[in-house]
């Protein structure tokens, strides 16, 4: 099991006050992303529990490339995964986001 | 969290089997009226896994909490059969058995337990396992306390292996055309026995003598249901209004029901053969029926209906 652990600054914490929220499941090609507002306002941590090693460079694509669109300041993302594509992480993680601002 | 959420599914739109463990109880419950125990942010999950390296679950592959159905203060519990194939860990097992035990003080109208499993984790096996029986023992235990428990059966994992061992400790079950009871499934009974004894790729087959209709034929389940979140909602609400007695009266019938059934269908090979011993008429066409048509079969058929589990 691979660990990773992401962190970024934000320019902005992401809107809206859902103190936190899941979504996907750890199955075959997905993977589950629990969001909590538990960060300082311009602070982001991704930390990732993985199975497929070696991956870290396109892990750390992915989320830097969501922390840019979605500016989830203020955010605690942990990932369970289940050997998911990077095009469905990036689903999951723009899903989450937008059930925090709900 | 996410509790408010429930409006924005329909639950006429949103198909059972398709459905996540989450959307299930989200749908199915009185809108803003779910509160989780232990949810993903609490963090229990299994200590066994990251041992075969493999990843874990936030909630362990199972949501419980309490909620309203219809204005009715009910304790439920749904498992996530994608996850694990629903499969019962320690964690899992010890969040379902907790829910069942706090039943006896909290007192619900009932437990509702959405099952969808494939059994117990191999990986935890006697954990599993010993939550297999703790959890019946719990369900024993909320019966005698008069609190109704009520099984819904239409995931994609079915229910199996320990499930369906739980799932006839249940004072109802209700079940989808998707859904599947049998403890043993079709891949398990075909590496012991043989192709011959059971073919697990014949997929008609595995429908006609465990899915949902051969259930309801034949008693073993009380309420067959369209795919739908609202069908499941009126099959609930209407089964935990009319559970039986948890008495010996019952038991004794359920024993004699068993023989009965043995008797009269041991030596049947196939699920139509089954439906025709029943009195079905056209034992053929059940596969293809709707859900009206086929509860018109049922109400023709005497052992469908009976107040033993």
């Amino acid at each position: 099991m691979e660990t990773l652990t992401f962190r970024h600054t934000t320019k902005k914490p992401l809107s809206g006050s859902v103190p936190s929220a899941i979504t996907g499941v750890v199955a075959s090609g997905n993977l589950e992303i629990l969001l909590e507002r538990v960060l300082p306002p311009d602070a982001c941590e991704v930390a990732v529990e993985t199975p497929i090693a070696g991956y870290g460079d396109v892990w750390a694509a992915v989320v830097a490339d969501f922390v840019a669109r979605a500016q989830p300041g203020g955010l605690r993302i942990s990932i369970n995964d289940g050997g998911a594509r990077p095009d469905t992480v990036s689903l999951r993680l723009l899903q989450g986001a937008r059930l925090m601002e709900a | 969290m996410a509790g408010d959420r429930a409006k924005r599914i329909d639950p006429d739109a949103l198909s059972w089997y398709e459905a996540t463990a989450r959307q299930r109880v989200l749908a199915l419950t009185d809108p803003g009226s779910f509160r989780e125990f232990l949810p993903p942010t609490e963090r229990r999950m299994s200590p066994h896994l990251p041992l075969f390296d493999l990843p874990r679950a936030f909630d362990d592959g199972i949501v419980v909490g309490r909620a309203r159905l219809d204005g009715n203060p009910i304790l439920i519990a749904a498992q996530e059969g994608r996850f694990m194939g629903g499969a019962f860990g320690e964690v899992h097992g010890g969040k379902l058995v907790g829910l069942l035990r706090v039943a006896l003080e909290l007192k619900p109208k009932a437990v509702l337990i959405l099952f969808d499993t494939g059994g117990v984790r191999l990986q935890e096996a006697n954990a599993g396992e010993t939550a297999i029986a703790e959890t019946m023992r719990a369900i024993v235990d909320a019966r005698a306390a008069g609190i109704p428990v009520v099984g819904l059966i239409g995931g994609r994992a079915g229910c199996y292996g320990g499930g369906g061992l739980i799932a006839g400790t249940c004072s109802r079950l209700a079940v989808s055309e998707g859904g599947r009871i049998s403890v043993s499934g079709p891949e398990v009974i075909e590496t012991n026995k043989g192709a011959e004894e059971f073919d697990s790729r014949d997929r008609a087959l595995v429908w006609r003598t465990m899915g949902g209709k051969h259930r309801r034929l034949i008693g073993g389940a009380d309420a067959f249901c369209a795919d739908s979140v609202t069908a499941f909602r009126g099959a609930a609400l209407d089964l935990l209004s009319r559970a039986p007695a948890f008495d010996l009266a019952t038991l004794e019938a359920e024993q004699a029901r068993l023989e009965d059934r043995i008797a009269r269908f041991g030596d049947c090979r196939d699920g139509t053969d089954v439906w025709a011993r029943l009195g079905v008429n056209d034992p053929e066409a059940v596969p293809g029926m709707d859900t009206d048509a086929f509860d018109e079969t049922v109400a023709r058929v005497r052992e469908a209906d009976h107040d033993a589990r």
